[in-house]
């Protein structure tokens, strides 16, 4: 329930209502869309990207003297968790044709992939199987599949969306590969949502030109997910699933290829050796580093794993400056802050609306471009709403959508949406929800080719980690997409790959060399990467915790 | 119930948040008891956040965060009062008294099966779970279920072959498995649910034509010519493409 002082508001929005309803029922938009220009001058004024603080040069590694986002930095300019003398790499303690990091979409996509082109897989994943942000969308998957659509057209949205700075080797092969795979899915068993002819029931997201989201309600990732991840485990002759077990460093040959990696068994506290013949990175992103002190939309284990690893090998990272912040995270209640609000309640109609009932941008600007609106509206122009707290938040009207479509439409398309604000006696059908920008995902990442490849040969990269199919900005529907498409491409050509390498002597000595250049550079720190758990303890507890050597983040 | 003080469980504040009124009145604590030990906590706090407040790094047991993962199946009593309620961690609020505990895993049989070779009738349900047919109707799965879902209606469904029923009735499951760890005749419901809907997406979900359309013209490489014009055009040139185009 809304607190009292909200009233006023409100009711302001319910009085505007009818006549935004008439606006979007007459076929035109609702609000002018940006112009190139209008949209720079609020990405460079408000954008938390754009802020002085937000980047800073990288002293060591691949990308040394570029400027990244600084919570990344720091985290690249880091120790590793082990000493490469005490790792005996003459007896690995497992060998497997492919290495897959993470239990995601992707790192499931890939296994499926390598099995069906003949090589067996280990997945390790820090969390349980399918712990991950594909477990988490929402709204849906784009795939140009209407007659009115092309993947050409989807091509075009997808630039236009990350700026133009997208790689378009990698965007070609997102559009042009996603009909099949609403195909693959399908014949996978995801319960897609149709039209009662059988065609595909698709609406707008931000940034797009054609309706081509699909979706599964509004638990479209869970579905997929869950699809994918029955079905790797219906294969274990094939695929090895070590559950809490990340890979912390990965294992090169003499002649510079990646040969698997060192896992860490989070339980046990013991590390494993584990020789593959290509390794595939699918470790996700790094929400749970909450840049620049925001809440984010992230799971647990989003603490970008595989760049470090990655990066101490030395992959070349791509876009490294980009983050994208979504912007409708839960401002209110305070115990639901930054969770997803999912951008198909704007592809369905829904609009945000100031504390005096107006709509003040079009409400499916691109990601960052609506993002700092939001945050324009709040900050500049203070037209937002204030929580109790102090967060500040703009009305997200959903109660709009029923209007439009009709009731009984939320609770059947967005029962997920509807469920979490009930908990808290806010019914989102008659009342709108309280929305601010929450981090939601990392727009760059390890550089590749549209055959996952990186610069390091038998080391391949799908999904949130790898960067350049998004270029500066990803539109929404875009990374169920993304991690389908290139988790396929990643299993599929790191098995092909895997047919015919034959490696040489393992070493980490990377990690010593890495450790070298980091004294070099003069950067003393005691941070330890990957990070693997974000902490939550409070300041009184961490006080008290007195052991006096950490594990990282492990006590 | 409305939350009035944040929650400090963030390592940072942010930056781009007004300050909070100087006046804001102290934390409201209650005590909860995690696995059996006494604990101050904010008392609008969520079970998950109560554990961390109280100094837990927790392996087990947080996944999303958000109520999709299932994750955080948890289970508590109240003072004075005998019955076992169910929860994820994550989303449900701590109350005075509560003792609780999470499960950080739910021991399950996943049967091993090729979905090419199953026919979407009752007989996969018999040849895979055929304990469902022990359901005695009792409906604690159904209490048990944080999404409060219709699980014995589902299973019901599963026994009379109803597959499109089972979807539409567990379509919103996260696989917590609290309704399993309840389940007198050893059911796991969830994995039940989640063939139903494979079954269903496979098999029994009218097909697309436009999609087939689609695929065809895809392989008939269609589009390759536009797209190497598009992949050679310059920045302006796209901008300008780009901005002009129609929207839907």
């Amino acid at each position: 329930m809304y607190p009292e002082y909200m009233r006023e508001s409100l009711t302001l929005v319910e009085k505007t209502r009818p006549k935004r309803l008439e606006l979007e029922k007459s076929g035109k938009p609702v609000f002018r869309p940006m112009t190139a220009q209008e949209r720079e001058d609020v990405l460079n004024r408000f954008h938390p990207d754009y802020q002085p603080e937000a980047r800073r040069i990288i002293r060591v590694g691949p990308n040394k003297g570029e400027s990244i986002t600084t919570e990344v930095a720091d985290m690249l300019e880091s120790h590793s968790r082990i000493k490469p003398e005490l790792i005996d790499l003459s007896k690995p303690d497992y060998e497997t044709d492919i290495l897959i990091i993470g239990g995601g979409g992707a790192g499931c996509a890939a296994a499926i992939l390598a099995m069906q082109n003949g090589a067996k897989s280990i997945i390790s994943t820090k969390l349980r199987l399918g712990d991950a942000n594909s477990m988490m969308s929402q709204g849906g998957m784009q795939a140009a599949v209407k007659p009115q659509d092309s993947p050409t057209r989807h091509y075009l949205d997808a630039l236009g969306g990350g700026h133009f700075d997208n790689k378009p080797d990698l965007v070609r092969a997102l559009t042009e590969d996603g009909p099949e795979v609403v195909k693959w899915l399908e014949e996978l068993g995801v319960v897609w949502d149709k039209n009662p002819d059988g065609s595909m029931y698709v609406l707008h997201g931000g940034g797009t030109s054609r309706k081509r989201m699909h979706s599964c309600r509004d638990y479209t990732g869970a579905v997929i997910m869950r699809t994918l991840m029955d079905e790797v485990r219906n294969h274990p002759d094939k695929v090895t699933i070590l559950e809490f077990m990340p890979t912390i460093e990965l294992i090169l040959d003499s002649r510079g290829r990646c040969a698997g990696g060192i896992l860490y068994n989070m339980e046990t506290e013991e590390y494993f050796a584990v020789k593959a013949k290509a390794t595939i990175i699918a470790t996700g992103g790094y929400g749970r580093l909450h840049i620049r002190g925001f809440d984010t939309t992230n799971h647990y284990g989003a603490t970008g794993d595989g760049l470090v690893i990655a990066y101490r090998a030395g992959a070349n990272l791509l876009y490294m400056d980009s983050v994208q912040y979504h912007p409708t995270g839960a401002v209110f209640p305070e115990q639901i802050a930054g969770f997803l609000i999912t951008e198909k309640i704007r592809g369905a109609g829904g609009q945000p609306i100031n504390k005096f009932g107006e709509l003040f941008v079009f409400p499916r600007e691109p990601r960052d471009v609506e993002s700092a609106a939001l945050i324009r509206e709040c900050l500049e122009r203070k037209n937002g709403i204030q929580t109790p707290s102090g967060r500040w938040g703009v009305w997200l009207d959903s109660p709009l959508i029923e209007t439009i479509e009709g009731s009984g439409y939320l609770e059947k398309n967005f029962p997920a949406m509807v469920r979490q604000f009930i908990r808290y006696n806010i019914d989102i059908t008659k009342e709108p929800m309280l929305v601010y920008p929450s981090l939601h995902y990392q727009n760059g990442g390890i550089e590749t080719n549209d055959r996952c490849e990186t610069n390091i040969p038998g080391l391949y990269v799908a999904g949130e980690a790898s960067g350049g199919v998004h270029g500066r900005n990803r539109l929404m529907g875009n990374s169920v997409l993304d991690y389908n498409v290139f988790g396929r491409r990643a299993g599929k050509y790191a098995a092909q790959y895997a047919k015919s390498v034959s490696l040489s002597k393992l070493t980490v000595d990377h990690v010593a060399d890495y450790e070298d250049e980091l004294k070099k550079a003069r950067i003393k720190t005691d941070r330890v990467a990957p990070v693997l758990l974000p902490f939550y303890t409070p300041e009184e507890v961490r006080k008290r915790q007195l052991t006096a050597h950490y594990e990282g983040t492990l006590r | 119930m409305m939350a009035k003080k944040k929650v400090a469980l963030k390592k940072k504040a942010r930056p781009e948040k007004a300050k909070p009124e100087p006046s804001e009145p102290p934390k409201k604590m209650t005590t909860v008891f995690i696995m059996g030990k006494a604990h101050q906590v904010p008392d609008d706090a969520t079970i998950m956040g109560a554990i961390e407040y109280a100094g837990y790094q927790i392996k087990r047991g947080a996944g999303c965060r958000e109520g999709f993962c299932g994750a955080c199946a948890t289970v508590y009593r109240m003072p004075g009062d005998y019955k076992i309620y169910t929860g994820l961690a994550c989303t449900t609020l701590v109350q005075e008294g509560m003792w609780l505990s999470q499960l950080p895993v739910i021991p399950a049989q996943k049967p091993i099966y090729e979905i090419e070779k199953l026919e979407p009738n009752v007989t996969a349900f018999q040849k895979l779970y055929p304990e469902i047919f022990r359901c005695v109707a009792c409906n604690t799965c159904t209490k048990a279920c944080p999404q409060s879902l219709e699980v014995m209606d589902y299973i019901q469904a599963a026994i009379r072959g109803d597959i499109e029923k089972v979807m539409d009735l567990s379509f919103d499951c996260l696989c917590c498995g609290l309704c399993a760890i309840r389940c007198p005749a050893e059911i796991v419901h969830y994995n039940v649910g989640l063939l139903a809907k494979r079954l269903y997406g496979r098999y029994l979900s009218k097909k697309s034509p436009e999609l087939e359309e689609r695929l065809r013209e895809v392989k008939a490489k269609k589009f390759d010519k536009e797209y190497a014009k598009l992949m050679k055009m310059k920045k302006d040139e796209l901008e300008k493409l780009y901005y002009a185009r129609d929207t839907e």
